[in-house]
């Protein structure tokens, strides 16, 4: 998914002279095209995130349009307060790009596992919350990213991530919500974000379960109108699954929004909403994606 | 160039407008506005050309308080070189329901950036330099910071980025007056000696009386000449309090608005 993302952000600074690289310094076999052919619009600026997110907001403001680029919490938790105040505030041109989201680098341990960001990060006014699924999405957004003037985190998984999307190139628009397998009769719909969609995907065909599954690529915005449509379609609820905590994730906007528009009566039943998520804690054990997906229950 | 007397007299004419700002909202920090007023007032007076300022224009230069509490006599110099209207001034500052923050905010014109937390301006004043070289747009960019803030170790990895990618358009200003929250800088973290550090980690130093108004100007000459591919900084020993016998190097000034009385005498002070 990174390289996939990577590669369409190279394709964008080809006719976009505004696209400006970062890394803390990270990427190795991944960012070295986009190093090798735009040297004047590329930078490691150093394992020092502030400083990293501070310059990209200075350089967004000369007319840039900026990405930090780290692994998991380093260009997120770490530097937070730099996103706050002078990206998100400033209404900076800036993305900030993780990689590694959830437990796609699960055996190095807590430090490298991100499982609270998108919490952190969607509590930002002005701040525009991406969660690809597949590498069909990350290309989606990379060209999405291109062209969109403001602060947007993008949070990317690893390598080797399997295409859920059948058609090879999707176009998105912010806070879309989109449909992947369908069948009449189903009474359940199944919301995934992030990298965690395609092993959804695969448990629901493998056990042949009743639900739809849809993919949520943006936790933040969601687009109502399409959130109101599914649970009108669906009587028997909503089942939200991520690779994140369960307190502030995908599943959390979820419900917000549902409550939001019941309590205003834009709904006019209240779902069954299960939300599948990481249930307040940090995994114990050594384990790789797989392993701490099953130990933290992370399944339908 | 406007003699030393005038800018001397604007000096303490901004210092008497931060006061008088901070005694009618009953708001802190006049320590620190006082200290750094006459490098205010050479370099609006001299150094930035204000109508690209007043146009925003791309090419214009760029100054960044990264120390956003002593907002009161940046407020003063932007309004008496006419970027604020200063009778907007005098009546917004820290009311409800205008963008006169008590720290700078850059809803207003000629402020660049909003601060407040420390250690975010020098950062950013280094990607906007980067940006100026990258961009061809070659404007100067000028960040203000306090002595007390150089604790924030985002401070150090700017300062390493800067001589890194030879940003010689950033020009730093450490408005040392070696005072913080809770005591004096060298009792709770001390960075002496400040240029020998400075110096090591690769900028050009230049280390200044930033209350005397020929040593600012020599400064501010020296960086104007300056292309040796290094950052440059002036490290400016000032006095927290300058120019009011009772409020130098006095906390309470980090803290109290000036009441009637007080007000009263450090106006006559400074006239």
């Amino acid at each position: 998914m990174r390289t996939a993302f990577i590669n369409q952000l190279l394709e964008e600074a080809r006719h976009n002279e505004r696209v400006f690289l970062l890394v803390g310094d990270l990427g190795y076999h991944v960012i070295e095209p986009f190093a090798a052919e735009f040297p004047d619009r590329f930078m490691n600026v150093g394992i020092a995130e502030q400083n990293m997110a501070g310059v990209a907001a200075g350089l967004a403001m000369t007319g840039y349009n900026v990405y930090i680029y780290s692994i998991g919490n380093f260009p997120t938790l770490r530097c937070f307060e730099q996103i706050r105040n002078d990206i998100a505030y400033h209404k900076a041109n800036v993305k900030v790009v993780s990689v590694g989201a959830g437990y796609a680098y699960g055996s190095l341990g807590a430090t490298h596992q991100a499982t609270e960001e998108i919490g952190a990060l969607r509590t930002l006014p002005n701040m525009v919350v991406a969660t690809p699924g597949d590498p069909v999405e990350a290309r989606a957004i990379a060209t999405l990213s291109a062209n969109y003037e403001g602060p947007m985190y993008i949070r990317l998984g690893k390598a080797g991530e399997k295409i859920v999307h059948e058609e090879e190139a999707l176009s998105l628009k912010i806070g879309d919500i989109v449909a992947l397998r369908k069948q009449d009769g189903n009474r359940t719909a199944v919301l995934a974000c992030g990298n965690i969609l395609a092993s959804a995907k695969r448990q629901i065909e493998e056990e042949q379960l009743p639900y739809d599954l849809y993919s949520v690529p943006f936790v933040k915005p969601l687009n109502k109108e399409q959130l109101r449509a599914i649970v009108a379609n669906y009587p028997d609820g909503l089942i939200t699954i991520e690779e994140h905590q369960r307190s502030c994730g995908m599943g959390s906007a979820v419900v917000e929004q549902l409550n939001d528009m019941f309590a205003v009566g834009e709904i006019a039943n209240y779902p069954k909403v299960r939300r599948v998520a990481i249930p307040d804690e940090f995994a114990e054990v050594v384990g790789n994606q797989e392993y701490l997906r099953k130990i933290e229950g992370l399944n339908l | 160039m406007k003699d030393i007397n005038e800018l001397h007299k604007l000096a303490n004419r901004i210092r008497g407008v931060a006061l008088t700002l901070a005694h009618n909202a009953n708001e802190s920090h006049s320590g620190g506005a006082l200290s750094m007023s006459d490098i205010l007032a050479v370099l609006y007076s001299e150094y930035i050309d204000l109508d690209l300022v007043k146009k925003e224009a791309p090419k214009r230069d760029r100054v960044i308080l990264s120390k956003g509490h002593c907002c009161a006599s940046f407020y003063a110099i932007l309004a008496e070189v006419e970027i604020l209207d200063k009778d907007e001034l005098m009546q917004n500052f820290a009311k409800n329901g205008t963008h006169y923050f008590a720290h700078v905010s850059h809803t207003l014109l000629g402020v660049e950036l909003s601060t407040g937390s420390l250690g975010h301006g020098l950062p950013v004043a280094c990607g906007m330099a980067l940006g100026a070289k990258k961009s061809g747009l070659n404007f100067k960019v000028y960040c203000i910071v306090g002595d007390g803030e150089m604790n924030e170790g985002s401070n150090w990895e700017a300062i390493m980025f800067a001589a890194q990618h030879q940003l010689d358009n950033l020009c730093l200003i450490i408005d040392k007056n070696k005072m913080q929250a809770l005591g004096d800088t060298k009792d709770i973290l001390c960075l002496d000696p400040m240029p020998e550090k400075l110096a090591a980690f690769g900028w050009d130093v230049e280390d200044i009386d930033g209350n005397d108004i020929e040593d600012v100007i020599s400064a501010f000459e020296c960086f104007k000449k300056h292309r040796s591919g290094k950052p440059f900084v002036m490290v400016a020993n000032t006095i927290k309090g300058k120019g009011v016998s009772f409020m130098e190097h006095n906390l309470k000034f980090h803290y109290s608005a000036p009441k009637d009385d007080e007000l009263k005498q450090a106006l006559e002070e400074l006239a």
